[in-house]
């Protein structure tokens, strides 16, 4: 029988609706820690652990805070999960309940179950002790802050919470959810769950994904990061649901000479993790891609397969010179990234046709840079965003690609910009020229995120930026 | 010291403790409104039909389709109530509108047996509408002459005269964005209706007593009919302090025609579509200095956006008028005030309630004058402070006003002003696309209800026969730690461990006739009403005892032996106040709030983009009651208070679209709340020492909303970063909020003065 391990015991997964959110089916059986603050995976308020196989590839499990508000629960069939009441009981309250309770880390207290959910997926992170953030934000326990940057809490100003997250300890030895990071959690095995006239299907290998997709009204749905919300608030009710985010066949990440493939079914998480610094413009945007529960869970063949404008990897990926490959059961196609999309959320990705990876080629341009126009630091989405591959060298700009999203219908390449810096010294009046023709790129809109002047008026005050982090003597 | 104020040896108030529910917070145990649903069987759920226009005449109203549709029970239109079609106080918010007043404003609810069902069968309902011409604007409704309720207006002395000599007179407009309150609890209620047809509601609202008044008011029974109990709070803010009612009211009618259990909660869409914010307020201003910078006259008309219903406009408004001089002596005023009417959700309660926007348009003046003037701005600031002696405007005399300089010296001490803003001006000379500022700003923040007869209070306390003590009063709590301090309260009054006294869920079945849990004054006054239950309980048992000192337990079985009552209801009502509101004169508050902060901010030239570097906060909560809680309200008000200031962002469509009137910021992916990058990354926090406030219960000093105003630190710290990227004696006009946008084109005008020399307000 189909069924989710929730905080140890086996509940079934009767007469739930494909539609169903993780969230629902836990408040439904009495299980109201997790709690719906947004329905769309911005406040954290419903945040659970999953037992996932660790994000950097390595043997065993580990302990993964998502959002529960927008995964299916069918989407956690087989797999186990613990939630704030599985962590700890008030009279023996787990280490994190303990520092968060004891530090005045509650004030009303409706945030707090998401809370420790994402604070113990951190404090079980087996390399948390020795690894540094990648920004400077975290404890000297090594606790790196952005595993609370996808919760929000509206009472503490969030000083308690972060000192509570910086006193914390190393799980003791005898912790059973630091023993159970030795073994493999439970591999996802095929299901298919009916109900309302819907269904949701975890198919056996990529072959039968891609039969399954080539009917009209079914959808591929990875960490449901997107499709969740469309379902939570636009009402949305699609037909077919095709999980694809545990297929082998797009989980690879590899290195040959001249290429880096990165399967598009692992997460953010994941490639930031196995690619671990070594492309150094990616660190620049991972921790600026919504937040930690939401990398969790979405995968980054999912952010260029909406198609949205304003996704985080485009501009970084265009910049790199990326290309798709695009499978369905008529085999593979490559496709540059470049002449992917074709109109708001448009793509030449055709019905029964999945990305199956994402390839960039080596070597990568020696400067690089990513800047993202936001309200706010942690988990905004961008009014604007740029990102640049420039190959500058003896002073003077050799080669350039410079991908930018929020400023037309698709992200795109700022190709008269590359041109007018190209064979240009890297110099000031270079980039004041230059930067006036990228400010004049796209076709900016005025929203409730930024005006349009202001959207203009970053591109080119981004490549200004790039040239004084970048030239030696000038002073940020 | 009063008697009220004197805290005996020993007792547990005052120590530092978790909130009474942290273990049940982090462990998922605490029980929210919602969290009932899935605990009660056979709860039918509720949908609303909303408006897709800001203004429209109902024209037709078709409910037939959605009955097709599997599930749903009953549509709820005005035919069914059996009452009064209104969840207002003042009569002007129909429950099921003929006219709609704003997009997203419900017309009618569908019951269904699942939330699904009801959300089709709400889709299926036709409502024909004949849209109206909307105000969406303040501005329009100022031009339209769009107004609604009373037009007060407050002054002292001759204002004309005063400007008239006055060395130096300046003149602007100020206009400032309102708050979504983003509790992250939506509002909930769940209502039954039991055997005997009273109908129970349990609900999420800071006002039980209005909440039980309006739904009874709405199904056309008597007060007694009601019970409304309110578990806890998912975060309240003032948005529950009447939003809650109008969703009661539905449950509760949902409920008494199905004879089932019914649920309303909005989700984050609805919540933002259909309750209320903080207000949005514009300002125009005239402003008379003499030559050392001492403020001479105010001349200012204040408009709030109060959106389509009246709602609690006025009290804000007034609170507004009264706080206008923060904490600032200004001989002579003129501050006239309105309320415009716009096609909007109905603006309301927020933290501080029109006092935050009030004391915005003297600090935004002090703000952009001080370089005018040529006068360091935190010296112009001390320079006004006021004096012990001096009154208000509205006539009542600034009690303690020392303590607003106490504090600015303690800061300017242990945040190393002086030095710091040394090296800030070092760091500023060596960096062409970064600047850094620090600013001080005080708060002085009025405490009670304006309107006196709601700063009363009751408690019922029982002491059980084996010793054990259940204490019930009329706050409600909503993460604010109240029930916390009175459960200390209970405690110490007498003078028992804590142990032994518990606190029960907030019911008007228990304490009839209470205030809202709101004006910062639920510590105040809830407090009050314990400890005199607790004392009247004390001194019965002191008679039992006669000196011979014997252990609670004993006592207490003795004197249920001897016949002597174990139970009391508390009453207090704070004495002293007067308010005359057609003068706007009187003595409206009890004791005034200071507190001081000092902000240190980081501006990025290239976005405007910034960070909080360090926040120094010297804060008057008297004596507290529960430090741990008070620090809480200190560090969560403040950063409350930058995210309204610096980050919020409310937007509404007011194009002359299809949409015109809809708010395109409705969820947490639009309207950003501070997350942890906006937290001050160094944070210190002390209380004000020798602080007792000899008018409240065991020396206290009410904390809720006072601290929020220390954040126009950090917006005057962002001016000056900006005016550095220009010439010296920049005057920066700074938008509210000042996203990183607005400080962008702040900057970049300062930097446009730097260009062409010409010193003038950029």
């Amino acid at each position: 029988m189909a069924e989710i391990t929730v905080n140890g015991e086996p509940l079934a997964l009767d007469r739930v609706s494909p539609h169903t959110t993780a969230l629902d089916f836990l408040r439904d059986r009495g299980l109201t820690g997790a709690k719906e603050g947004c329905a769309e995976g911005e406040c954290g308020a419903c945040c659970v652990l999953v037992a996932r196989p660790p994000a950097d590839g390595s043997p065993g499990t580990e302990w993964t805070s998502i959002n529960a508000c927008l995964v299916g629960a069918a989407s956690l069939c087989d797999q186990e999960v613990v939630t704030a009441e599985g962590l700890g009981t008030p009279s023996d309250l787990h280490p994190v309940q303990r520092e968060l309770a004891d530090r005045g880390g509650s004030q009303c207290g409706y945030c707090t179950p998401g809370f420790a959910c994402s604070m113990a997926a951190e404090y079980y992170r087996s390399d948390r002790a020795s690894a540094a953030s990648t920004n400077g934000t975290h404890g000297e326990n090594g606790f790196d802050l952005h595993a609370l940057s996808g919760n929000l809490c509206r009472c503490t100003g969030y000083r308690p919470i972060r000192d509570a997250a910086y006193a914390l300890a190393s799980p003791d030895p005898g912790d059973p959810l630091a023993v159970r990071r030795t073994a493999p959690p439970p591999s996802p095995r095929p299901v298919r769950l009916e109900g309302d006239g819907a269904a949701f299907v975890r198919p056996r290998d990529l072959s039968v994904a891609l039969a399954l997709l080539s009917d009209h009204e079914s959808v591929p749905v990875a960490g449901a990061t997107d499709l969740g919300v469309e379902i939570n608030l636009r009402g949305s009710r699609p037909g077919l649901m095709v999980a694809v985010d545990r297929l082998d066949e797009l989980r690879d990440l590899r290195w040959t000479g001249d290429e880096l493939h990165i399967g598009a079914a692992l997460t953010l998480t994941e490639v930031e993790r196995r690619l671990a610094g070594s492309l150094p413009v990616f660190d620049e945007l991972f921790w600026q891609f919504a937040s930690r529960p939401i990398r969790n869970g979405a995968t980054i063949g999912g952010n260029l397969g909406t198609g949205s404008p304003i996704g985080d990897t485009p501009p970084v990926l265009l910049a790199l010179g990326a290309d798709l490959v695009l499978v369905s059961l008529d085999g593979e196609r490559r496709v540059p990234l470049a002449d992917y999309f074709t109109g708001y959320r448009a793509s030449v990705r055709r019905r029964g046709e999945l990305i199956k990876e994402v390839v960039v080629p080596l070597p990568v341009a020696p400067v690089t840079a990513f800047h993202k126009i936001a309200k706010r630091r942690y988990d905004d989405i961008s009014s604007v965003a740029a990102a640049y591959a420039l190959d500058v060298q003896d002073g003077v700009v050799r080669a350039a690609r410079i991908g930018l999203g929020g400023v037309a219908a698709t992200p795109i390449r700022a190709l008269e910009t590359e041109t007018a810096l190209t064979g240009q010294p890297w110099n000031q009046d270079t980039v004041d020229e230059a930067a006036v023709v990228l400010a004049s790129s796209g076709t900016p809109i005025d929203d409730q995120r930024s005006s349009a002047r202001y959207r203009a008026e970053m591109l080119g005050q981004s490549l200004r930026r790039l040239f004084a982090e970048t030239s030696e003597g000038v002073r940020a | 010291m009063s008697e009220l104020s004197q805290r005996p040896a020993g007792g547990v108030v005052g120590e530092t403790m978790p909130h009474e529910s942290a273990a049940l917070h982090v462990t998922g145990r605490a029980i929210y409104t919602d969290d009932l649903t899935p605990r009660t069987k056979g709860v039918l759920h509720a949908w609303p039909v909303q408006s897709p226009h800001a203004h429209a005449r109902v024209t037709g109203l078709r409910t037939d389709a959605a009955y097709d549709e599997p599930g749903v029970v009953r549509v709820l239109t005005a035919d069914d109530v059996p009452g009064t079609n209104d969840s207002g106080t003042k009569s002007d918010e129909p429950l099921f509108p003929t006219e709609v007043m704003h997009h997203g404003q419900a017309v009618c609810w569908v019951l269904a047996e699942t939330l699904e069902a009801a959300r089709r069968g709400a889709g299926r309902v036709e409502v024909d509408y004949e849209p109206l011409p909307a105000l969406v604007t303040i501005r329009d409704a100022i031009a339209a002459a769009s107004f609604q309720g009373v037009l007060p207006g407050a002054g002292r002395g001759d204002v004309e005269e005063a400007l008239a000599r006055a060395a130096h007179v300046f003149e602007g407009e100020t206009e400032m964005a309102g708050q979504e309150h983003f509790y992250l609890e939506t509002q909930a209620s769940l209502a039954e209706v039991d055997d005997g047809g009273q109908v129970f509601v349990q609900s999420s609202t800071q006002h039980p007593t209005e909440t039980q008044e309006i739904v009874a008011h709405v199904l056309g029974l008597s007060s007694h009919a009601v019970t409304v109990q309110c578990l806890r709070m998912g975060g309240g803010f003032g948005g529950k302090e009447m939003q809650a009612n109008a969703y009661a009211a539905i449950a509760a009618l949902g409920a008494t025609l199905s004879g089932r259990p019914v649920r309303v909660r909005l989700n984050r869409t609805q919540d933002f579509t259909m309750t209320g914010k903080r207000h949005g307020f514009h300002a125009t201003w005239r402003v008379g200095f003499d030559d050392d910078g001492h403020l001479l006259a105010l001349d200012a008309t204040l408009t709030s956006d109060g959106g389509w219903s009246l709602d609690l406009s006025e009290p804000v408004l007034a609170r507004a008028i009264c706080h206008i001089d923060n904490a600032y002596w200004i001989p002579d005023v003129r501050v006239h005030g309105r309320v415009a009417k716009t096609h909007k959700t109905s603006q309301t309660a927020f933290r501080g309630f029109g006092g935050p926007q009030g004391m915005l348009v003297i600090e935004d003046i002090l703000g952009r004058c001080a370089p005018l003037l040529g006068i360091d701005p935190l010296t112009l600031r001390r320079r006004n402070f006021y004096a012990e002696g001096q009154e208000t405007p509205y006539g009542q005399p600034v009690r303690h006003a020392e303590r607003a300089g106490v504090a600015w010296d303690q800061v300017l001490t242990t945040a190393d002003v002086s030095r710091r803003s040394e090296e800030i001006a070092e760091f500023n000379a060596t960096h062409e696309h970064t600047k850094r500022a620090l600013a001080m700003t005080p708060v002085k923040f009025g405490i009670s209800f304006n309107l006196t007869a709601f700063n009363q209070a009751g408690a019922l306390v029982h002491v059980y026969k084996d010793g054990s003590v259940l204490i019930n009063h009329g706050g409600t709590e909503m993460g604010q730690g109240l029930h916390t301090k009175m459960l200390q309260v209970a405690a110490t009054s007498l003078g028992v461990p804590l142990s032994k006294v518990r606190l029960a869920p907030t019911r008007t079945d228990k304490v009839p006739n209470t205030s809202a849990t709101a004006a910062s004054s639920g510590s105040d006054l809830n407090g009050a009403a314990i400890k005199n239950a607790c004392e009247q309980i004390c001194s019965r048992l002191a008679e039992v005892d006669a000196g011979r000192g014997l252990e609670w337990e004993t006592l207490v079985r003795e004197a249920y032996f001897a016949r002597v009552p174990l139970f009391a209801a508390g009453y207090y009502r704070t004495e002293g106040l007067h308010w005359d509101a057609g003068v706007f004169r009187g003595t409206p508050f009890k004791y005034f709030a200071y507190g001081v902060a000092a902000a240190e901010v980081e501006v990025d030239g290239f976005t405007g983009a910034y960070r909080t570097l360090r926040v120094d906060i010297v804060h008057d909560v008297g004596d507290s009651l529960s430090p741990l809680v008070d620090l809480g309200q200190i560090e969560g008000g403040f950063v409350q208070g930058v995210g309204w200031l610096t980050l919020e962002d409310l937007r509404w469509d007011d194009s002359d679209g299809e949409h015109r009137g809809r708010l395109t910021t409705q969820a947490a992916s639009t309207y950003k709340l501070p997350s942890f990058s906006e937290m001050p990354e160094d944070f210190r926090v002390a209380m004000l020492e020798q602080a007792h406030e000899d008018g409240a219960v065991y020396g206290s000093k009410a904390v809720g909303e006072p601290p929020l105003m220390l954040a126009f630190s950090v917006r005057e710290a962002l001016r000056q970063a900006c005016a550095a990227f220009g010439p010296a004696g920049t005057s920066v006009h700074l938008p509210s909020p000042a996203t990183p946008e607005a400080v962008y084109w702040a900057l970049d005008a300062a930097r446009r003065v730097a260009a062409t020399r010409e010193p003038a307000e950029a």
